[in-house]
C-alpha cells in the first residue's frame, strides 16, 4: 500500500509532513488541498517526518491536510509528440491549460494520448535486443522518431512480437519482449525516466571533436562549440545574453533545440511562441518551432519547479540523442536555478556556504554539465547533445559561486563585456577574454582543416592576436597621447578596430548580417586578414582614423549585403581602390 | 476588516517578537489574515498547532492575552469601476475621506498568467520625451524602472511620463514615499483633469514600512482586473521599489532567515519577479504596464536591489546631470529598453534604429574626447565636431524637458549629422542616407 501522511507544518513551500510509512528522497507526492491536488518533491526525511518541497504556492493550506505518496522520483514522460511543445517546468502541457491564468494543480498530459502515429518496425521477432535498442520508428515533424527499449530494462531480451506498420497510438503495445529468464514485458511508445538520472544507453563517450556551426561570427570564428561541447555565457544584465541564446536558437545547425527558459522573462519566452512558428528553418524548409521544444518556467512560476525544469530539458534532449540525433541544449538561466536551491537550503536550516549558496552547488553542477557530450550509440549510430547555459553573475562579478563553479564544469566561456555593451558592440563577447578549450583539441582542430580550410586555425590565432596588440596599443595610445606614439601604433590599433567592426560585431537585428555561413566566414576573415597584414603609408597620424573608418564602413556595407551578389562585389571593389591608395606595395610576410 | 458573529477568538500569544507573534491554533491556513488587537497581520509559519503572524504594522503594546481573530481568507481588495478617482492605503481602506469601494472580493497576489496565453507587446507608448522614445521606446505590457539616485526628479519624470502615454487606467503605488511626494502626485493628478483615470495605493514615510509589502499586490491587482475585466491599458506606477525591498529584508532578518548579498534575503529575486511580472499584454486587448523606481545609493547599480532589478526588467532608464548643458538627460549609455526591437522601424519610420545607434555611438566619441582633455592631450578635428555635436545632442533630444513627435526626433538627429559629419562617419547604410538624410537636410 503506498504511504499516506498529514501536513503538520508550512514554511512558504517547505511542508513538513508526518508519514506512516517508507518514503524515499526526491520522492514525489501530491498534497490534497481543497478540490486539487498540488504536486511536492521530498527533500528531507527526519524521523517520521518527510520535508517536501511544494511546486505551486501554498496560499490557504491548512495542517493536517492529507499527502499521497507516489513511490517514484521525479519522471518525464518521453515518446512521440514532444517536439514542438510548450511545457512547463514539470512537463506540463502549457497549451493544454485552461484559462489565461495558472490554476494550482492545472496538470496536463505532456503527450497526445488519443493520437494515431504511423509506425514502422525496425527491429524483427528474434532479434537480440537491450536497452536503448530501436525498435521501431514513427515519423515526428521531419524526425523519425525511434521507438526504443525502455532505458529502465536491464539486462539481454528477445524480441517474440512485433507490430507490422500501421498506425498506432502511443499506450498501445507495439512490441513484446522476453528477458533472460523468459518472462513477457509489453513495449509500448512512450516510456518514464526519473529526471535526475543520466540516460546512458550509449556505448561511449568520446571527447567531441566535430565543429557546431552557429553563424554567429565571434563564436565559430574565434570561440567554437563542437557537437556534444559545452559553454556558458556569464554577463551583467543588459548585456545581450538572451539576444544571443535566441540567434543560437535560430541559426544553429542541430536537429532539434531544446530551450529550458528557467526563472527569466515571460516576455522572452512569448517572443520564442510569437516567432518561431513564423520563421523558416533554412536546413529543413519548415518551420523553426518544428524543431524546437521549450520548457518555460518562468520567473513568477513556482520557484521549486525551476531546479525540475533544466532536468526535464536535459532527459528529454538526451532521449532525443538516443534516436542518433544532434540536440543543442539551451537554458537561461542556471543562476536562477541555483538561487532557487538557496532558497530551500536555506528554509531547511542548512548550514551556507558562500553567498548562502549550498556548499554542495559546485558538484550539482558540474554533474549537470557533464550530462550533455558526443556518444557512440550501440548501433553505431552517433548522437549529441551540445549544452550552453547563461550565468546571471550577482552584480556582474565574475568571482561568485555560480559562475565559479560553471567555469569548472562547462569547456568553452563567452564572456560577455559590459564596456562592450555600453558602446553597442554587439554581441558583446570580449574575443580576448573568452575561451574554447576545444580550439586545443587536435582532433578538432584535424576535423576543421579538412571541412572549412587547411589555414583556419592559424587564421583564427593571428586574428585573435591582432585583437591582443590592438588592445595593448591603445592603452600606450592613452596613457602617452596621439601624437607620443609612433604612426604604426595607431596603425595597429585601427586594424584591430577593423577586425573588432567586421568580424566580431554582428547586427542580430539585420536580415543578412544576423546569420553568417562559415564558408563566408572564412572568405570575410581572409579579407580582413590580408588587411592586417598590408602596410599604409600615413604622413600623419590624423589620417589614420578617417582612412579606416572608411574601410570599416565599405566592409560592413558587404556585411548587409547578399554574398557574392552584384553589391557585394560593387563594395568589394571599392574597398581594393581605397587599400591601394595608401597601401605599401609589398605584403608583409607572416 | 470587521469581526463578524462567530468568529473563534485566541486570547493566548505565546511569543512576541518585534514583527510577529506566535499562538497555539489549529484550522488556519497559510498567508491567512488575522486581527490582533485590531491590528491586520497574516499567517507566515505553521508548526503543528503553533503559528506565527507578522503583524504588519509591528507588535509594539500588543499584549499576551490580545484578541487574536482568523479572518479565513488571504488579503483581499474590493474591486469594480468606483476605484477610479480615489486613494486608499496599503490595505486598500479609502483615506480620501470618500466611503468604502462597493465591488467584488479578490485576492491579491493572484496566480500568473500562462505564458502560452501572453501576447508578445507591440504597441509604442509616445511619451514626447527623445530620451525615451527615440532611444528607449516603451511598450506596452513592458516593465521598466527608473534608477535614480535620491536626488534626482524621477517622480516628476514619472509622473510626467504616466499623464502623457495614453492609458485607459493610472494605478500610483506608493511606497515609503514622503507625504510632500503623495500630495505633489495628487495635486498633480487632480489638476491634469485626469484623477477620474487614477487610483493610488499609498503608504507614506508615516506608515509603519512592513505595511509597504501590500502596496504592489494590491496595485497590481487592481490593475488586473481592468486588464482583464474591461479590456483596458493599465499604467501601473511603483515608487520606491528600494524601499519596499528594505521591508522584505526587515521581515526575513525577524524571522531569523539567512542574509545573501547586502542582507537582501535570498528570495528577493523570486519576490520582486513575482511583482515585476505582472506586467503582460492580454489576448483580448487588455495590458498592464509597469513603470518603477527603484533608488540608487551613488549610482552603484551592483547593489543587490538593482542588481536584480535589472534581470527582471526589460530595460531601465537612467536619469543623469548633464553638465554641459546644465539639464538632466535619460543617460543614453547605461539606459535600455528592451522591447525596443519589437516597435522601432516597424511602429515608426524605417530609418529609426541606425539612426538611434549612430547618435549615441558619436555622443560617446564625444565622451572619449571629453576624457582626452581630462588627460590633456589635443584634440583631433573630428573629437571637436564630436563635442559640439554632443552638445547639441543633448539639448535638443536627450534632455527631459523635451515634447516632440518622434518622427520631429529622428529629423533632427539626421540635421546634426548633417551639421557635423560626412555620411562615413555616421556609418548609416548608404541607402537610408540617401532615402531619409539628403530629403531632411
Amino acid at each position: 500500500m503506498a504511504t499516506t501522511g498529514k501536513v503538520v507544518g508550512i514554511i512558504s513551500n517547505l511542508v513538513v509532513v508526518k508519514v506512516n510509512g517508507p518514503v524515499s528522497q526526491n520522492e514525489i507526492c501530491y498534497i490534497d488541498h481543497e478540490a486539487v491536488k498540488l504536486m511536492a518533491e521530498v527533500i528531507r526525511i527526519g524521523s517520521e517526518n518527510a520535508y517536501i518541497q511544494v511546486f505551486e504556492s501554498t496560499r490557504g493550506l491548512k495542517t493536517g491536510t492529507p499527502v499521497e505518496f507516489t513511490g517514484h522520483m521525479l519522471e518525464a514522460i518521453l515518446g512521440p509528440g514532444i517536439l514542438s511543445k510548450n511545457f512547463d517546468g514539470l512537463q506540463h502541457d502549457l497549451d493544454k491549460m485552461e484559462g489565461v491564468f495558472l490554476q494550482k494543480g492545472d496538470y496536463t498530459h505532456p503527450l497526445e494520448v488519443d493520437k494515431n502515429w504511423s509506425f514502422k518496425p525496425l527491429a524483427k521477432v528474434g532479434d537480440e535486443v537491450e536497452t536503448g535498442s530501436w525498435l521501431g520508428e514513427v515519423t515526428e515533424n521531419w524526425i523519425a522518431h525511434k521507438i526504443m527499449v525502455p532505458f529502465t530494462s536491464k539486462g539481454d531480451f528477445k524480441v517474440t512480437k512485433i507490430v507490422a506498420s500501421g498506425d498506432y497510438k502511443i499506450e498501445d503495445t507495439i512490441a513484446v519482449l522476453e528477458d533472460a529468464e523468459g518472462n513477457n514485458h509489453p513495449v509500448s511508445m512512450i516510456q518514464k525516466w526519473p529526471v535526475k538520472v543520466p540516460i546512458k544507453t550509449y556505448k561511449n563517450k568520446p571527447r567531441p571533436a566535430k565543429f557546431l556551426e552557429t553563424g554567429i561570427r565571434v563564436i565559430d570564428s574565434f570561440t567554437p562549440i563542437v557537437e556534444g561541447g559545452t559553454g556558458f555565457i556569464p554577463g551583467p544584465f543588459g548585456t545581450g545574453k538572451t539576444v544571443l541564446q535566441h540567434a543560437l536558437s535560430k541559426q544553429a545547425d542541430a536537429d532539434m533545440i531544446v530551450v529550458a527558459a528557467c526563472g527569466e522573462r515571460a516576455n522572452e519566452v512569448v517572443e520564442i511562441f510569437a516567432e518561431f512558428p513564423e520563421l523558416d528553418d533554412p536546413r529543413t524548409g519548415r518551420k523553426l518551432m518544428e524543431r524546437t521544444t521549450i520548457i518555460a518556467n518562468t520567473s513568477n512560476m513556482p520557484v521549486a519547479a525551476r531546479e525540475a525544469s533544466v532536468y526535464t530539458a536535459m532527459t528529454i534532449a538526451e532521449y532525443y540523442r538516443s534516436m542518433g540525433l544532434k540536440i543543442l541544449l539551451l537554458a537561461d538561466s542556471t543562476s536562477r536555478w541555483a538561487q532557487a536551491l538557496r532558497e530551500m537550503s536555506n528554509r531547511m536550516e542548512e548550514l551556507p556556504g558562500p553567498d548562502a549558496f549550498p556548499m554542495d552547488l559546485p558538484a550539482i553542477i558540474s554533474n549537470f554539465y557533464s550530462r550533455a557530450g558526443f556518444v557512440n550509440l550501440k548501433n553505431g549510430e552517433t548522437g549529441s547533445v551540445t549544452f550552453i547555459g547563461t550565468v546571471s553573475p550577482a552584480g556582474g562579478n565574475l568571482k561568485e559561486p555560480v559562475t565559479e563553479a560553471t567555469k569548472k564544469a562547462a569547456r568553452c566561456f563567452y564572456a560577455l563585456s559590459q564596456n562592450r555593451a555600453d558602446s553597442k558592440r554587439y554581441p558583446a563577447i570580449d574575443a580576448v577574454e573568452s575561451y574554447s578549450k576545444y580550439l586545443e583539441y587536435p582532433e578538432y582542430i584535424d576535423y576543421v582543416s579538412k571541412a572549412i580550410s587547411p589555414n583556419w586555425v592559424d587564421n583564427i590565432l593571428q586574428a585573435r592576436n591582432s585583437l591582443v596588440r590592438g588592445r595593448e596599443t591603445y592603452e600606450q595610445i592613452n596613457i602617452l597621447g596621439d601624437d607620443g606614439v609612433p604612426i604604426e601604433y595607431h596603425e595597429i590599433f585601427w586594424k584591430s578596430e577593423v577586425i573588432d567592426f567586421v568580424i566580431l560585431q554582428q547586427d542580430a537585428f539585420d536580415k543578412i548580417d544576423a546569420s553568417t555561413p562559415i564558408n563566408r566566414q572564412q572568405y570575410m576573415l581572409e579579407k580582413v586578414l590580408t588587411i592586417n597584414n598590408t602596410r599604409f603609408n600615413f604622413e600623419h597620424f590624423e589620417e589614420v582614423n578617417p582612412y579606416f573608418k572608411k574601410i570599416i564602413n565599405v566592409l560592413k556595407q558587404m556585411n548587409y549585403s547578399e554574398f557574392e551578389s552584384e553589391q557585394f562585389k560593387k563594395f568589394e571593389k571599392e574597398l581594393e581602390e581605397i587599400i591601394n591608395e595608401k597601401a605599401v606595395v609589398e605584403t608583409e610576410q607572416l | 476588516m470587521e469581526t463578524t458573529a462567530f468568529q473563534k477568538i485566541h486570547t493566548k500569544i505565546d511569543q512576541i517578537t518585534k514583527a510577529t507573534c506566535s499562538l497555539h491554533a489549529t484550522g488556519v491556513g497559510n498567508e491567512e489574515m488575522a486581527l490582533v488587537n485590531d491590528r491586520l497581520a497574516q499567517v507566515v509559519k505553521i508548526e503543528g498547532d503553533l503559528v506565527t503572524l507578522q503583524v504588519f504594522s509591528g507588535t509594539e503594546g500588543i499584549p499576551t492575552n490580545a484578541e487574536v481573530v482568523f479572518l479565513g481568507h488571504a488579503p483581499q481588495l474590493a474591486v469594480s469601476d468606483e476605484l477610479a478617482g480615489r486613494f486608499f492605503n496599503a490595505y486598500g481602506q479609502p483615506i480620501d475621506g470618500g466611503p468604502e469601494v462597493d465591488g467584488k472580493l479578490i485576492e491579491i497576489g493572484g496566480p500568473s498568467v500562462n505564458p502560452v496565453r501572453r501576447k508578445q507587446p507591440s504597441e509604442l507608448i509616445a511619451t514626447g520625451i527623445a530620451g525615451i522614445d527615440l532611444n528607449n521606446t516603451l511598450v506596452t505590457g513592458q516593465k521598466i524602472p527608473f534608477f535614480a539616485d535620491p536626488d534626482q526628479p524621477y517622480n516628476q519624470v514619472m509622473a510626467m511620463v504616466a499623464l502623457r502615454a495614453k492609458a485607459d487606467k493610472i494605478i500610483l503605488g506608493g511606497m515609503g514615499i514622503t507625504n510632500d511626494d503623495y500630495l505633489f502626485f495628487k495635486n498633480l493628478f487632480e489638476n491634469a483633469g485626469a484623477i477620474d483615470r487614477i487610483i493610488s495605493f499609498v503608504n507614506t514615510t508615516e506608515n509603519p514600512p512592513v505595511e509597504r509589502l501590500l502596496v504592489p499586490d494590491m496595485a497590481l491587482s487592481a490593475a488586473e482586473y481592468f486588464a482583464v475585466e474591461k479590456n483596458q491599458n493599465v499604467l501601473v506606477l511603483l515608487t520606491d521599489m528600494t524601499l519596499y525591498a528594505d521591508a522584505l529584508s526587515i521581515v526575513s532578518n525577524r524571522m531569523d532567515q539567512i542574509p545573501s548579498k547586502d542582507s537582501m534575503p535570498g528570495s528577493l529575486y523570486s519576490d520582486l519577479a513575482k511583482l515585476y511580472e505582472k506586467a503582460v499584454q492580454f489576448p483580448d486587448g487588455g495590458s498592464i504596464t509597469i513603470i518603477a523606481v527603484t533608488t540608487l545609493s551613488g549610482g552603484d547599480i551592483t547593489h543587490a536591489i538593482p542588481d536584480n532589478t535589472g534581470y527582471i526588467t526589460e530595460g531601465q532608464l537612467f536619469l543623469r546631470k548633464e553638465t554641459d548643458i546644465g539639464k538632466v538627460i535619460i543617460d543614453p549609455f547605461r539606459s535600455l529598453s528592451r522591447l525596443k526591437q519589437l516597435v522601432i522601424g516597424k511602429k515608426t519610420r524605417e530609418d529609426h534604429p541606425q539612426v538611434m545607434n549612430a547618435a549615441i555611438r558619436l555622443y560617446a566619441d564625444a565622451a572619449n574626447a571629453k576624457t582626452k582633455i581630462e588627460n590633456g592631450f589635443d584634440l583631433t578635428d573630428y573629437d571637436k565636431r564630436t563635442m559640439s555635436f554632443a552638445k547639441d545632442y543633448a539639448n535638443e533630444l536627450l534632455a527631459i524637458d523635451i515634447n516632440i513627435e518622434i518622427d520631429t526626433m529622428i529629423d533632427t538627429a539626421w540635421r546634426l549629422f548633417d551639421k557635423y559629419f560626412s555620411p562615413a562617419e555616421t556609418g548609416i547604410k548608404a541607402e537610408l542616407v540617401e532615402k531619409y538624410g539628403k530629403q531632411i537636410v
